[in-house]
């Protein structure tokens, strides 16, 4: 009877090895997904590599972020890099990304950039979501008026390109970084309001929800406690995929001269005041914008990799 | 459909007053008084005076809002104060630019991100697909100013004495001169007219406009000073186009329709472009609406970047001299734009999803 043949592969139940291992708890499954993804670990890495930049700042910049060179040693304004390693000669002083316009060492200026961007998208996110998720929140528990009244605003909001809007709000506050922040966290509200609002939509109609309501829980606490919590998921996905995108927009705003203001050693603000040289000193505009960049793919990789390892149905499509 | 297409224009007139409410209230928020902004720091008190009750500032502000959306609904935009010209003029002169620049950057990021993203998808996990990826990754990551300043450094500096060296800035070569259709083929119009605004708004599109009057200098040299500019603002567009293609038609690859047809022993090539691409379009079309939104909000950026008097430089400077009757119009401009583009995508939507129109 051959038919009845089994391939060899086929592991028995009772065969300890064959059987996958099992993983202790969610977070532990999310985390496996999330480290088996390598475009996640190349995210995590350029952001760990940032925040050690920004927090030893101090000790890695051989000068001050706005420390004016004149006098101190003999180099022209816009000079280009000197790296003794690549046969810069070792009389001249050494300067990896060369000096900006006001005669400062860029490289310096640039690992002080690094707190900069750090927190303006860890800033303007938190304020969006905080601002978002309440509003988004409310409206999907209550619905009715409130809803109608709420997502029709983010209607509105969403209705102008968010540069745009960006800029219209910093006009009307007056520039500055704090102003641009602001802006920005504006503009990205309706965004997690409707991320939200959706997932509470979806939560609030679960069993265990209508049990704590059986049980007498006040509305407030069953929407903080009980619904908010179980909302989550989809919130920190797009909260880190935010980031990304409001650096970009602080950067762009600050490069426009709305955001941060000179001597700020700001990437976008640094790359705005020396984009009319970037024919006679390329290197000033081409390292903020790197570094820009790669900070903005950091969160956009890490933001992929945490969507898949939370959102275990869009595993098969990456 | 045809409910469906009422239905979908009747949601988009409330988002439209709360566009002209919202750019109502921001002009009136930007700091600064109008009558110092359009007469000048030492305008007398009188002065003032006769200009708020001509511009309707005495009133109250409900009486003022309601004479706003009045003017705007006649498509009286009022003067802008830097240019002492009628704003819609200066739409007239630089909205085709805008959309020249926007029409070929979409252009670029569909005919380049959509096929790399279906190969993608059909290679997947191959070093194609990984190579895509990553360059889309990187693209969605990407500042477009700092781009396109790079692109000028590379094709005005580096390669300037190579046949690829492209223009850093500008419409058009000093010195070259369009002549408009209308005059090309003598065309008997009253300046001022509406028509005649209407056929300067046309020839404003500079290629369109070499096309048709077989103008080959200025329509080789208007192409080569848009190309850069296009290719900085299509990256974002291309990277988040070329991204959504692949997963969306992954996921269509993986169902059972899918391998019907090929055990039916259909073609790949059909299989994929008929059976697998169709069916993937609807994600596609919803991205290519919201990117367009980015589009112009980047097209400030790119064209501050090539000195490029778009209505998204326009806006800008206009918002830094305080000139409130462009900040006003012209962001009205855009954000119907936007509306509209998002109901075309709706409808799009609904053509393309028999499911929607029906529901």
């Amino acid at each position: 009877m051959t038919t009845l043949n089994q391939p060899d592969s086929i592991p028995t139940v009772l065969d300890p090895e064959a059987l996958p291992e099992r993983p202790a708890t969610l977070w532990g499954l999310v985390r496996r997904r999330f480290f088996r993804r390598k475009s996640a670990l190349v995210g995590l890495g350029i952001l760990g590599l940032l925040i050690f930049v920004a927090i030893f700042a101090p000790v890695l910049a051989p000068y001050g972020p706005e420390q004016v060179l004149i006098g101190v040693e003999d180099i022209r304004k816009r000079q280009g890099p000197c790296i003794h390693l690549f046969g810069c000669p070792q009389d001249q002083p050494q300067h990896l990304m060369g000096v900006d316009g006001n005669v400062r060492d860029q490289f310096s200026r640039m690992l002080y950039g690094s707190r900069f961007s750090l927190i303006i998208g860890f800033t303007t996110v938190t304020f969006a979501i905080l601002v978002g998720a309440t509003l988004g929140g409310l409206a999907g528990f209550l619905g009715g008026w409130f809803d109608d009244v709420v997502m029709r605003m983010m209607d509105v909001l969403l209705a102008f390109p968010s540069l745009l809007l960006a800029i219209a709000i910093v006009a009307v506050l007056g520039p500055g970084l704090i102003n641009a922040l602001l802006a920005i966290g504006i503009v990205s509200i309706p965004a997690y309001a409707r991320v939200v609002r959706a997932s509470v939509l979806v939560v609030k109609e679960m069993d265990y929800v209508s049990a704590s309501r059986a049980l007498g829980a006040a509305p407030l606490r069953l929407l903080f406690n009980r619904i908010l919590p179980n909302a989550l998921t989809p919130l920190i996905v797009q909260g880190t995929l935010g980031i990304a995108t409001a650096i970009l927009d602080a950067a762009a705003l600050s490069f426009l001269g709305l955001g941060a203001q000179p001597p700020t050693p700001e990437w976008g603000s640094m790359l705005g005041s020396e984009r009319n040289q970037v024919f006679t000193a390329p290197h000033l505009v081409f390292f903020p914008g790197l570094a820009i960049m790669l900070t903005v793919l950091a969160f956009n990789l890490l933001g992929d990799g945490l969507r898949d390892a939370l959102d275990p149905r869009l595993a098969h499509v990456s | 459909m045809l409910q469906y297409i009422t239905r979908r224009i009747l949601l988009a007139i409330p988002v439209l007053f709360g566009i002209l409410l919202v750019t109502f209230i921001l002009g009136r928020l930007i700091p600064g008084d109008p009558c110092s902004a359009a007469l000048g720091e030492h305008a007398t008190a009188e002065a003032c005076e006769r200009f708020a009750r001509e511009n309707g500032l005495d009133q109250p502000i409900l009486v003022q809002l309601a004479i706003y959306m009045g003017n705007i609904l006649r498509g009286d935009f009022g003067e802008s104060i830097r240019f002492s010209r009628p704003v819609s003029l200066i739409l007239i002169e630089r909205l085709p630019l805008t959309i020249e620049l926007s029409l070929s950057a979409l252009s670029l990021a569909l005919l380049i991100g959509i096929p790399a993203g279906v190969i993608a998808a059909v290679r997947h996990n191959s070093a194609t697909d990984v190579v895509t990826m990553v360059g889309a990754n990187i693209g969605v990551s990407m500042p477009v100013f700092w781009l396109g300043l790079m692109l000028a450094y590379l094709f005005a500096l580096v390669l300037r004495d190579t046949p690829f060296w492209l223009p850093p800035s500008g419409r058009l070569t000093a010195g070259l001169n369009a002549t408009p259709f209308y005059e090309f083929y003598e065309w008997q119009v009253e300046p001022g007219s509406g028509w005649f605004y209407f056929l300067e708004f046309l020839a404003n599109f500079y290629i369109f406009n070499s096309i048709i009057t077989f103008n080959l200098p200025v329509l080789k040299d208007a192409i080569q000073h848009l190309i850069l500019p296009a290719m900085a603002l299509s990256t974002i567009p291309m990277a988040i186009i070329a991204r959504m293609t692949r997963s969306s038609v992954l996921e269509v690859l993986g169902m059972d329709y899918i391998r019907t047809a090929r055990a039916k022993g259909i073609r790949e090539r059909i299989v994929v472009m008929k059976h697998a691409f169709r069916n993937a379009l609807l994600p596609i079309v919803t991205i290519v609406g919201l990117s367009l939104g980015g589009l112009l909000g980047g097209a400030v950026l790119t064209e501050t970047v090539f000195s490029l008097a778009g209505v998204g430089r326009i806006l800008f400077e206009a918002i830094t001299a305080r000139d409130y009757p462009i900040i006003q119009s012209f962001t009205i401009v855009i954000a119907i734009g936007y509306v509209l583009i998002n109901l075309m995508v709706d409808l799009a939507y609904a053509y393309l999803d028999p499911r929607i129109r029906l529901t």
